[in-house]
């Protein structure tokens, strides 16, 4: 019968990569990447999007090809003076940005939303043209999601912590979070390069990309911990690459699915949704490969002599 | 494990036609409103509409008892006879000098018997130097705060239910915050603006004599005209509160062809009016809202049937407004507008197509992907995706929650992950058979060792999305939740429907060899 059987494989069966023997190759790798997400973070540092930032941001789409000046000089009209008019998405849209009234004057809320209303009125003035979005954010308030979001991302860690803690040994914990710690280093580089803005979405994007990124290592460690039961004298480097290899094929085949899943959503998902996917598409392939080429290497060097006593040959002389 | 009962069967099988129908009423008409019916709502963001958050001034809310206790001391005093010297408000409370040594124990009597809002709602004490002061206990404070947020609600209600505006929803967020949704409301400033006005309509009496003095006497107060000419001298003391209106309406004023505002009194306030207005006949009235005088008429005859009309240069809109605002009632404090968020209705529509082909062409990825690597295993995982997908449908519907564009988002990638589970399955059975076991053994041993594998990663999945519920706000929250519920639907769907395919499946054949 033709759908009995499956038509591909990933991995032929029997497969034996040495992937412990390019354990520090692959920890360098990962260290001059993070090393250098890092200089990208301090300088020139990540795009703050409104969300954190604060201020205005209007989308509107224009009766044929946007003219940047006839807008310019419509918002002057309104007495509002745009930090920025640019194009996004199509031609006929675009992006209006202004800059709130400092936090320490007062009123400074009440002027932010009479600017929105400006806005509005200029573009209104415009044959044909809409707004399609209109965002506000008080200074006040952008700290305060800053705040959340950065609270959500590092609980989220120490809860990773304390789940692989209670359900492994702690050389396992400490190596997933580390691991971890890396992942999300290189995401931060990842948009820092691209220039995608950082906001509430991207928070949950990073927590998703480490989500997954643990649920890998789990399936990995699993292996691993069931192996160290199995085979009681074989050394620990071995044995990592022995688990490694019998979980290829499904950590391979799940990042497949979970790459094509996110796929579409990268290439027609709009404006506010592609940034997203992409850095799921990129924490994917981090989280994959960091499982084998990180988080799998941390545990040899942790665990080589506590996890494995056993194996080490008899010394008694 | 390779065993499922008929009861098993039956009830896995149930859960699942029970999901489809409860995704039925997100695309079918009600067909008998004693139905329950509930569905997915649409978030903002693909629909179209504002999102507003609300800060209350809770500074404003203290400022006003402090303002309302020093002129209910002073109306104690006068009453009773008592001088005082040095009245004054501090942050916590009110302070005066008595006039004489002798009068403080009247004093102390008098005020420890002026009606509270709460009990022990303030201390009556003798201070240093001989001052007397009135002390708001902080529990009193807290609860006046909470009230007020509470009263604001309500009254922000009803502001935006006289709007017209369709399936608002108006909830209180922390301490001192509302967060004002309005579907299909694209362009919020008319909402913005009425709920930006306290609307506090207070009558008082024009202090004449002060008219041209640069310093008010005490218990008077410089107010400015509303049409930004000038101030007017009125005495602080509020004679007829605009709390006590019952009803308010815009019309054409018949003499003027003005547009003017008639407004009713409830019996309290149309006693008060009444009084007021006889005892002062021929002295101006000042009509004042949110501290500015709209008009201040001069009273020529006692109003008794406690009826009365505000001109004060109104367009139509002003004064539809204003009687709305006057129906409504009086916020409690200052409103101010902290985020703004409105998405036009094309935007939503852009967005709903943009998702809605993304999680379709995922989902065919996914199943193609599933049919090629796994065959006749891979095609039971699929069926297990279907059900997954009505599952979360279905309990998103039970909820009636609310689907963002970023909620859609997570259920793409619920769909890539809930396949994780089968992969692990499939492909510890396929190592079983290439250890050499019997068909029968290897699904077994794969169903047994992959289940703990699979519990594991799902919870550290489950954490890192309920974080993301609880510190999360606005679309964020609604990606948390469509994953959260997702991990759970997975759950259902590969360790029990899943599996009960396979197994059934091994039952009726009972082949020699797996198909991996």
């Amino acid at each position: 019968m033709m759908f009995d059987r499956p038509l591909l494989r990933f991995v032929p069966r029997g497969t034996k990569i040495n992937f412990m023997r390019g354990r520090f190759i692959g920890l360098a790798t990962s260290a001059v990447l993070s090393i250098a997400s890092l200089i990208l973070f301090f300088h020139p540092g990540l795009t703050l999007g409104l969300d954190f930032r604060g201020g205005i941001v209007v989308e509107a789409r224009t009766q044929g090809p946007a003219d940047f000046n006839v807008i310019r000089a419509a918002l002057a009209k309104e007495h509002v003076s745009a930090a920025g008019v640019q194009s996004f998405g199509g031609p006929d849209d675009v992006l209006i940005r202004l800059d709130t009234p400092p936090e320490s004057e007062p009123d400074h809320e009440a002027r932010t939303q009479a600017m929105v209303d400006s806005v509005r009125h200029a573009i209104a003035t415009l044959p044909g043209a809409q707004v399609l979005r209109a965002d506000a954010v008080g200074a006040s308030v952008s700290k305060e999601l800053f705040r959340n979001g950065m609270l959500a991302l590092g609980i989220s860690l120490l809860m990773i912590l304390a789940y692989i803690w209670f359900r492994f040994e702690w050389e396992f914990a400490v190596s997933a979070v580390v691991t971890l710690v890396l992942d999300l280093t290189k995401a931060i580089g990842f948009l820092v390069i691209t220039h995608f803005e950082f906001d509430l979405v991207m928070v949950a994007a990073i927590l998703t990309i480490l989500g997954y990124s643990t649920n890998d290592k789990v399936v990995v460690y699993d292996r691993v911990r069931e192996n160290l039961r199995k085979y009681r004298t074989m050394p620990l480097a071995e044995l990592i690459d022995l688990s490694i290899n019998e979980t290829l094929s499904r950590t391979l085949g799940t990042s497949c699915t979970v790459f094509l899943a996110a796929l579409p959503l990268a290439l027609f998902g709009g404006a506010s949704l592609s940034g997203f996917a992409w850095v799921m598409l990129f924490g994917i392939v981090v989280g994959t490969s960091s499982s084998i080429f990180i988080a799998a290497p941390l545990l040899l060097l942790m665990g080589e002599k506590r996890l494995r006593r056993d194996a080490r040959p008899p010394t008694r002389s | 494990m390779m065993y499922y009962s008929r009861l098993r069967m039956a009830s896995v099988i149930g859960v699942c036609l029970i999901g489809l129908a409860l995704c039925l009423p997100n695309f079918i008409r009600q067909p008998s409103p004693s139905l329950p019916w509930r569905q997915i709502h649409l978030g903002l963001d693909l629909r179209g509409g504002s999102y507003l958050l609300l800060q209350v001034d809770m500074a404003s809310v203290a400022t006003d008892r402090l303002r309302g206790l020093q002129d209910q001391t002073r109306q104690t005093l006068l009453k009773a006879g008592l001088g005082y010297r040095n009245l004054a408000t501090g942050p916590h409370g009110v302070t005066f000098t008595p006039r004489t040594p002798d009068e403080t124990q009247p004093d102390l009597k008098a005020l420890r018997a002026m009606p509270m809002n709460t009990p022990g709602e303030f201390k009556v004490e003798e201070g240093e130097g001989g001052q007397i002061a009135l002390t708001l206990s902080p529990d009193a404070a807290r609860q006046r705060a909470y009230d007020a947020v509470t009263q604001s609600i309500e009254i922000v209600r009803r502001r935006i239910d006289a709007t017209g505006a369709i399936d608002p929803e108006i909830t209180r967020q922390g301490e001192d915050r509302i967060i004002v949704e309005l579907p299909g409301i694209s362009d919020p400033e008319r909402v913005k603006n009425l709920l930006g006005t306290t609307a506090k309509m207070t009558f008082h009496l024009v202090a004449d004599s002060a008219i041209g003095s640069s310093v008010p006497p005490a218990g008077v107060e410089m107010l400015p005209m509303s049409d930004g000419q000038g101030t007017l001298p009125v005495f602080s003391h509020v004679d007829v509160d605009g709390a006590d209106l019952t009803n308010a309406s815009a019309s054409i004023d018949q003499d003027g062809g003005e547009w003017a505002v008639n407004f009713t009194f409830d019996s309290t306030g149309a006693q008060e009016f009444g009084d007021v207005t006889r005892a002062n006949v021929g002295k101006r009235f000042a009509i004042v809202l949110d501290n500015k005088v709209i008009e201040a008429p001069i009273i020529h005859t006692a109003i008794t049937g406690g009826n009365g009309q505000i001109t004060g240069g109104f367009s139509a809109q002003q004064a539809t407004d204003m009687a709305l605002l006057l129906r409504a009632g009086a916020l409690p404090a200052p409103l101010n507008v902290i985020e703004q968020r409105s998405i036009g209705p094309s935007l939503g529509a852009d967005s709903i197509r943009a998702g809605g082909y993304s999680l379709a062409a995922g989902f065919v990825l996914v199943i193609a992907f599933m049919a090629l690597f796994y065959g006749r295993f891979g095609w039971y995982a699929n069926i297990a995706l279907l059900a997954n997908l009505v599952l979360m449908t279905a309990i998103l519907s039970l909820f009636e929650a609310t689907l963002t564009l970023p909620g859609m988002a997570g259920m793409l990638l619920t769909l890539g992950m809930a396949v994780d589970a089968n992969i692990l399955i499939n492909e510890r059975i396929r190592e079983e058979v290439a250890r050499g076991r019997s068909a029968l053994q290897a699904m077994q041993a794969g169903f047994e060792r992959a289940t703990a594998t699979i519990v594991d990663s799902n919870a550290t999945a489950l954490l890192a999305h309920v974080m993301l519920f609880v510190f999360g706000t606005g679309p964020v929250r609604g990606f948390a939740l469509t994953i959260t519920i997702g991990i759970v639907t997975t759950l259902f769907t590969t360790l029990l429907l899943s599996r009960m395919l396979m197994v059934r499946w091994y039952a009726r054949t009972r082949p020699s060899t797996l198909p991996v």
